[in-house]
């Protein structure tokens, strides 16, 4: 690692602490725009509780004092406020709660769409034009146009209702398995067409011609020489991919009943829980923006002649 | 006709006089070009037309933009209109569910009289209404959100990214960095934390205007595309200028007193016009895409208006016995977004020529 890849990680690790920053300043003054503040519910109360309530939550304050505040408490306590609507709880124990159940379906439907779609890309790209190559793409295609929402209810319609193997409730055993699919087929899909066109491009090179120019052997080439090195824009896709599950994982909780995140999420935005929403939308922020982060050092590092800039 | 030359004369310095004659009317023609020179348009579209997947997506995209625009115009039932509700009456129960093709019952009671009564194709939902118009005025709506999404993101993302492309310098820097800090923002929930605050903070202010249909749901999505979605455009703008600009047209505008504003209007622009239709037609589908979601997730139009999203969140509590009310919205909204993907794909395949083999 020289200096020059040194000095591009730091300044994309500033950029991802500037990020954050941002997210959490605009969330706070976007929230606090609403009228009446976050804080409020929309019961009518009597003007005293209402003065006691502010002072509580220091709402009394100056807006830029409020901010101040919420900023040091994110910051030195990861503290993000009480829960409005569940009394008693703060809002990181709830995400918490939700972040167990959520970060196994997370993982498990990236790792199965990692490993599915290079697979399928690589099959794809080594048997261009032919049949299985044609499937492989129609259906990727396919996935690739249709909203999670969508996968999500008709894999609830076949296999809960028509053909019932697995359990309609996320929370019961077996009930993971299908929001595991919804979840994981969209980047199987966009993995798959990936790998194939970086894979077809890594095989009309000089290096693959050379190697099998010196009788090296079919595998050889393909898992030594090709597959390694057109798995290189693969990893760019890592930061959009979790982006994409965890924002997915809002829908796909709500149809399958996941005791997830998600499903605490969309539950605070109907419920107006502005705390809520706020903590949720912060902590997702940042694990997106480090997830980008992390992909795109690990791309500056696997191949240091890419300029990203 | 021309004359052989003399082997030795080839090399002579005498000047050969036959060579100045004036050339005839047969000579002339024969210089002339034959073919008629095709523009850069007609060249795309040809190879547009040629790419079978494109040609067929592009009839589907015309013949479901027609229907949603012309089909509400002679429906006789409307998108809100519950059918079991006569004034003056109690709500007829037996409208409200009715399979395809099953009618109410006062319906089948003129029916029985003789009367024709146009067949509800697609039945009718909980409420009584017309599942047909229901689609189609969805359809009306994810269309033109996406369409106006689109021409939101291409206006600022065109001007801001062909300022910073052709001022350069420290304004490129500076507009750079801004693009660099909103690319890294997670766009979705930026757009799911704006939608669900905006419907509070703009309160009533849109009564009594062309918007209160749509709800203030759209107008955030809106917002957030006009904030956040331009970046990418305006970086793929920015390229293309910052390489347009070093061509010698451009200085020579330059040097005939052509001001900045002129040479990126004028040259720069037209020049990058195939990159600039392509991306706009690909953020089309994904401004559908996103719209559905947020409709799906509730925060999308405001009820009674329908998209098609929130169909089909509506239909998942009637799952089980009406799978059907499920299938049409996923099934149109999966043909649209295909569609016009491969659309996208065919007319970067035909325009772009970087991509030309």
């Amino acid at each position: 690692m020289n200096s020059k890849t040194l000095f591009y990680i730091l300044k994309r690790i500033l950029l991802a602490i500037l990020t954050v920053w941002i997210v959490i300043t605009v969330t706070f003054f976007v929230m606090h725009a609403v009228p009446g503040g976050p804080f409020m519910s929309e019961k009518a109360i009597t003007a005293s509780a209402q003065k006691a309530l502010e002072a509580k939550y220091g709402l009394d304050k100056p807006l830029l004092e409020q901010y101040g505040t919420y900023l040091k408490d994110i910051v030195t306590k990861f503290d993000f406020g009480p829960s409005l609507k569940q009394r008693g709880r703060v809002v990181v124990d709830i995400i918490m709660d939700g972040m167990k159940t959520s970060v196994k379906l997370g993982v498990i439907a990236a790792v199965i769409a990692g490993v599915l779609g290079i697979v399928l890309g690589a099959v794809a790209a080594l048997r261009r034009n032919k049949l299985i190559d044609k499937i492989i793409m129609v259906v990727t295609t396919a996935f690739v146009s249709m909203p999670s929402f969508i996968i999500g209810s008709l894999l609830l319609v076949i296999f809960t209702i028509q053909v019932p193997i697995f359990p309609a409730n996320g929370a019961l055993k077996g009930g993971l398995v299908l929001p595991i699919i919804t979840l994981s087929l969209y980047p199987m899909a966009y993995i798959t067409r990936l790998t194939r066109s970086s894979m077809l491009d890594v095989l009309g090179q000089d290096y693959i011609r050379t190697a099998k120019a010196k009788g090296v052997s079919g595998p050889k080439i393909i898992f030594g020489h090709a597959l390694k090195n057109s798995l290189i824009p693969v990893i760019t896709y890592f930061g959009p991919m979790l982006a994409y599950i965890v924002t997915g994982s809002l829908v796909v909780e709500r149809i399958f009943a996941v005791p997830g995140i998600g499903k605490a999420f969309v539950k605070s935005i109907t419920d107006r829980d502005y705390p809520m929403i706020m903590g949720t939308t912060i902590i997702l922020a940042i694990l997106i923006v480090i997830m980008n982060l992390v992909s795109d050092i690990l791309y500056k590092i696997v191949d240091p002649r890419i300029n990203l800039e | 006709m021309e004359k052989p030359l003399k082997p030795f004369k080839a090399f002579s310095m005498h000047v050969d006089l036959d060579a100045f004659i004036p050339a005839t009317e047969e000579d002339k023609k024969y210089m002339v070009q034959m073919r008629p020179s095709s523009t850069f348009f007609r060249d795309g579209m040809k190879r547009l037309l040629k790419n079978r997947v494109a040609t067929v997506s592009l009839i589907i995209i015309i013949l479901i933009t027609l229907s949603a625009l012309f089909i509400p115009l002679f429906w006789p039932y409307g998108y809100d209109q519950q059918l079991g509700l006569q004034p003056g009456k109690p709500v007829d129960p037996s409208y409200g569910n009715l399979k395809p093709f099953c009618y109410g019952k006062t319906e089948q009671e003129r029916m029985e009289a003789g009367e024709k009564i146009f067949p509800h194709i697609f039945g009718t939902d909980d409420r009584g209404r017309d599942y047909f118009i229901r689609v189609v005025y969805g359809t009306r709506i994810s269309l033109a959100v996406g369409f106006f999404a689109s021409i939101i993101v291409l206006i600022i993302g065109m001007t801001i990214g062909s300022i910073a492309g052709y001022c350069g310098g420290a304004v490129d820097l500076v507009i750079m960095r801004i693009v660099d800090i909103i690319y890294s923002l997670p766009d979705m929930l930026m757009v799911i934390l704006l939608a669900s605050v905006l419907k509070k903070a703009l309160g009533n202010s849109l009564d009594g205007t062309v918007l209160e249909k749509i709800g203030s749901n759209i107008i955030s999505l809106f917002i957030v595309f006009g904030v956040l979605y331009w970046v990418s455009m305006s970086r793929l703008i920015r390229g293309q200028i910052l390489s347009l600009k070093e061509q010698e047209y451009v200085l020579a505008s330059r040097a005939a007193g052509a001001k900045g504003g002129w040479i990126i209007r004028k040259h720069l622009l037209p020049n990058s016009i195939s990159v600039i239709i392509i991306s706009t037609a690909l953020q089309i589908p994904s401004a559908i895409f996103t719209e559905s979601y947020l409709s799906f997730l509730g925060l999308g139009v405001n009820a009674p208006m329908p998209s098609l999203g929130s169909l089909a969140s509506d239909a998942l509590n009637g799952m089980s016995t009406y799978p059907y009310r499920m299938i049409i919205p996923a099934v149109v909204i999966s043909l649209i977004v295909l569609s016009m993907n491969l659309f996208g794909d065919g007319l970067r395949d035909a325009f772009d020529p970087k991509l030309r083999n």
